[in-house]
């Protein structure tokens, strides 16, 4: 008989922080720029350079610990020493035994609390990429290194091993996301490796106890990867024990493509970081008064902004509601909705806009102002607008960076008939059909299509189908 | 030949040009740096160029600072903009550093000249100057002896007259003791009082820039104008200095001197005897000795030869090859590190690498680095101890004097105990100074140490300006 087997995760989240400077330095922290150009003789680690921890890096680290409802400590920083070609002091400057935040938790959105252990202070490194041969790492002629990376700040969050699925770890990593855009501490993009995920993964036996031997999986660079790797690693893992053989501790490296994982090292390969504590900084004790501005300026998190779009919406969201919310609150959009909800919008219209053609114009949607979003929304619920014709002029409105929806409209021709306009109409056309509209009278539904259809012709499809339909009822009477 | 402050005077009322202070310094460093070796570059033109805009000062009506035109020697690890900075070693032997030094900073904006960079054991490891990788410099007293290490270089270009001042670092003695062989008087001020900020780190918890002068009064001066905090080194005090230069010539009144037996008893008898004597001429003018002793002192040189070579791995990890100085090619980054490594370190340093390295690896940090440091702990308490009955204490800079070249190159243990007196106030990161008095049975200069609480200078140099007043004519030059 099989056994039924328990997968045992824990993730390690390290983001790094949109601070306007590095964290021991001046060097503009960027993503995208010319490969070293953003140096100095600190972030070179040059003879003689001193760090001068940034200020700013350790309120965005503190935002994160209050987010994750950690306790915020007095800590110190350590260095961590190994050699690497893109560690330009040969150590890192990180923290050990005494870190920023700890001991907090995150929910994900169907309730289940995963621990958050620690959420530290780091330096990021350089990046280094190989060229010549083959392009691998062994088999490349040259390394070159970029060091607009190195001092980039960074926090790394720790979870406790409290996670069992695959979905509970893509959720945990898809809310944290959401958590450290929403704490305005990082912009969370795993694409340019603002966040990176590895994942810690075991097996047990379902039903007891005792943690198995993990393995540690890098190279996680999408929610997607972090899934598929975890599986493979999980089934490697079940493959191992239920041949009779033991997993042995190691870093294994994901590759996307082969769609499996590799051994990078094992246990007794890994490095001695022999840490201790960083002697050219002082320790790191922010004040209660500091501690209370941070968390007094952290804004509702994404949890509490998807109830407050839900209570918006009536408290009982539909599934596809629900997951528009979502869309809406890991966007950002959440305040457009509830800004136009507010100013008398259906909510569910702006949602259901909000999270489709707001959204579909990424950035720029996001500068949409409100103003303009709610005057549209009004033109077309009362009718002025068709929900076709609405969603260009938001189109149009979204490229523009705003504008009065109704201008727009008419210039595109979209303004809607008049109540007049539309009866004299229908009168020509009730006319020109005699016969078609006695036995539309007589109950002939079928006919309501041919009528609005020749309305449209007519107005050359600037009546609104709705209306049109209304008022066929209504005459029939 | 003229002190500092003298100098500085005559520059800044116009009676002699800085030009001109700077071509006979140059002329005397000519004549006889061939023979000492104190100099490793010196800086002609730079010194020129910089002495002709402190001319152009004068000449303007304005003030040039006090240390207008002094010629001053710099330690070959503090960073000097586009001019050589190799530590006394290979491995940065052509790397120019593109900044200055914090302290180079501060003595150009007081009007000094920076003459050249000294010699000095590789990376200040040695209290002989003979673990330099460019050859040993010999004591201008007499030149079968060393001058003491590591700031040998500066130490024996202030004693031979190349320049009037100096700037070393002192890690565990590395200013004090060269001084007291060499017949000047060389000050290690409060830990943070300095800026590191451009000293290539040896360890980084104990290092601290200091004067070398020929007096006392020279020596207050120069630290009057290094001491201040920098924003660019984190462990800088923030509060502002006591000018030493007013109180200097206050004499010892009632001021309580210990005169410390464990900083006496270890050394040669014709050293403890001028340390009494020295005792001897305080009490005379009207300070109120007594004998104290400290014992926990004896354990500051174990600590210290962990907590030393603990940091110094990690700060000398840099050196790798990857971004300056010298590189020796291998097959792939790690054997092109090792490479690098073992031919651009010599042996002292390799020796301390691997001490340190091994005092914080993991199963060893808390027998070797973790205890260490409980003992600096110690060190300072007692130190706290001693300071409530006394104002400073008294006691040998070297248990002897100079010894010849070559006698203890083997002997890495006997070497080590030249620190024995200086440790303790790099452990505790106080203040201490030494000042010549008298000679030993060899005719070869002995120094006296003054030891004060943090931030004591200004009573330390006080002590100090009546400890030179008092030692006996004529001997020791």
């Amino acid at each position: 008989m099989s056994t039924d087997w328990e997968m045992v995760i824990g993730l390690e989240v390290h983001c790094e922080l949109q601070t306007a400077t590095k964290l021991f330095c001046g060097c503009r922290n960027a993503f995208g720029d010319e490969p070293n150009v953003n140096i100095c003789p600190v972030c070179l680690g040059l003879p003689g350079s001193l760090p001068v921890l940034n200020e700013q890096a350790v309120e965005f680290a503190m935002r994160i610990g209050a987010a994750l409802h950690c306790e915020i400590r007095p800590s110190e920083f350590a260095r961590k020493n190994y050699f690497y070609p893109d560690q330009a002091k040969d150590y890192q400057i990180s923290q050990y035994d005494l870190p920023l935040n700890t001991g907090g938790w995150l929910e994900l959105p169907d309730g289940f609390r995963v621990g958050v252990t620690r959420a530290h202070m780091e330096e990021d490194t350089g990046k280094l990429t190989h060229v010549g041969g083959s392009g691998r790492i062994n088999a490349a002629l040259h390394a070159l290194v970029d060091y607009n990376r190195s001092g980039v700040p960074l926090v790394e969050i720790v979870s406790e091993p409290d996670i069992r699925t695959v979905g509970q770890a893509r959720a945990y990593a898809d809310e944290l996301r959401g958590i450290l855009v929403a704490s305005g501490a990082s912009d969370g993009r795993m694409e340019e490796g603002s966040m990176r995920v590895d994942a810690n993964v075991s097996v047990r036996p379902a039903g007891t106890d005792a943690f198995g031997t993990r393995c540690e999986i890098k190279n996680l660079n999408s929610l997607r990867s972090l899934g598929r790797a975890i599986e493979y690693e999980a089934a490697r893992q079940i493959a191992v024990l239920e041949s009779g053989g033991v997993i042995e501790q190691q870093t294994r490296h994901w590759d996307e493509s082969a769609g499996r994982t590799e051994s990078m090292r094992s246990k007794e390969e890994a490095n001695d970081y022999r840490y201790f504590p960083e002697p050219d900084l002082v320790p790191l004790a922010p004040d209660a008064a500091w501690q209370g501005r941070v968390g007094a300026a952290l804004g509702p998190m994404p949890a509490e902004r998807r109830a407050g779009l839900a209570t918006a919406l009536g408290g009982a969201p539909s599934d596809a509601e629900t997951d528009q919310i979502r869309a809406v609150v890991d966007l950002g959009l959440d305040g457009l909705v509830t800004a136009a909800a507010e100013a008398g919008a259906p909510p569910a219209l702006a949602l259901a806009r909000a999270a489709n053609e707001v959204a579909a114009q990424g950035d720029a949607g996001l500068r949409l102002d409100a103003g303009s979003f709610t005057a549209l929304l009004a033109m077309e619920s009362g009718g002025r607008l068709s929900a076709t014709q609405s969603k260009t002029v938001l189109g149009a409105l979204i490229e523009r960076g705003g504008g009065d929806p109704a201008a727009v409209a008419t210039e595109m021709g979209f303004e809607a008939l008049g109540a007049d306009t539309l009866s004299a109409v229908l009168d020509d056309v009730i006319a020109a059909h005699p016969d078609e509209w006695a036995r539309f009278v007589g109950g002939d539904d079928k006919l309501m299509g041919m009528f609005t259809g020749e309305v449209m012709k007519a107005t050359k499809g600037k009546a609104n189908g709705k209306e049109v339909a209304a008022e066929l009822r209504r005459r029939r009477g | 030949m003229t002190g500092a402050l003298a100098l500085a005077a005559e520059v800044r009322s116009g009676a002699r040009s800085a030009r001109q202070v700077v071509e006979e310094a140059l002329a005397t460093v000519a004549r006889g740096n061939e023979e000492l070796n104190a100099f490793l570059t010196v800086l002609s033109d730079e010194a020129r160029a910089q002495a002709d805009a402190v001319d152009a000062v004068v000449a303007a009506g304005r003030d040039p600072g006090p240390l207008a035109g002094v010629p001053v020697a710099l330690k070959d690890n503090l960073c000097t903009r586009g001019a050589p900075t190799t530590c006394g070693s290979k491995i940065l032997e052509g790397w120019r550093p593109p900044y200055d030094a914090t302290v180079v900073q501060s003595l150009r904006a007081a009007g000094a000249i920076a003459l050249g960079k000294t010699n000095m054991d590789e990376f200040a490891m040695g209290s002989s100057t003979e673990n330099s990788a460019f050859g040993p410099t010999r004591n201008p007293r007499h030149t079968g002896k060393v001058p003491g290490g590591s700031s040998g270089g500066s130490a024996a270009a202030v004693a031979a007259g190349f320049a009037p001042l100096g700037l070393g670092s002192d890690t565990g003695g590395s200013i004090r003791q060269p001084a007291a062989l060499c017949g000047v008087v060389g000050m290690k001020p409060t830990y943070g009082r300095v800026s590191r900020y451009g000293l290539v780190a040896f360890a980084s918890s104990l290092d601290q820039i200091g004067p070398f002068a020929a007096n006392v009064e020279d020596a207050a001066l120069l630290y009057d104008v290094l001491a201040g905090h920098d924003p660019l080194d984190s462990t800088s005090l923030p509060s502002v200095p006591e000018p030493t230069m007013a109180s200097l010539h206050d004499g010892v009144e009632g001021v309580r001197i210990g005169l410390c037996r464990d900083l006496i008893d270890g050394c040669a008898s014709d050293v403890a005897a001028r340390v009494h004597e020295a005792a001897e001429a305080l009490a005379g003018a009207g300070a109120k000795v007594e004998e104290i002793s400290v014992p926990e002192f004896a354990y500051g040189l174990s600590a210290y030869y962990l907590i030393a070579p603990a940091e110094a791995s990690s700060n000398l990890a840099r050196y790798d090859g990857v971004r300056y100085g010298l590189r020796v090619d291998g097959d792939d980054a790690e054997a092109m590190n090792t490479a690098t490594r073992t031919a651009g370190f010599g042996a002292e340093v390799k020796r301390r690498v691997m001490l340190g390295t091994y005092a914080l690896s993991a199963g060893y940090y808390d027998a070797y680095y973790a205890q260490a440091q409980r003992v600096r702990t110690l060190v300072m308490r007692a130190f706290d101890r001693a300071y409530e009955s006394v104002d400073v204490l008294l006691g040998a800079t070297a248990p002897t004097t100079a010894f010849d070249l070559g006698a203890k190159v083997d002997d890495p243990m006997a070497m080590y105990m030249n620190d024995v007196c200086t440790i303790p106030s790099n452990l505790s990161g106080h203040p201490a100074v030494s000042v010549p008095f008298g000679a030993g049975n060899d005719g070869l200069p002995v120094g006296v140490q003054v030891l004060a609480p943090a931030l004591g200078e200004a009573i330390m140099f006080r002590v100090a300006q009546v400890v030179e007043s008092g030692a006996p004519h004529g001997t020791g030059s």
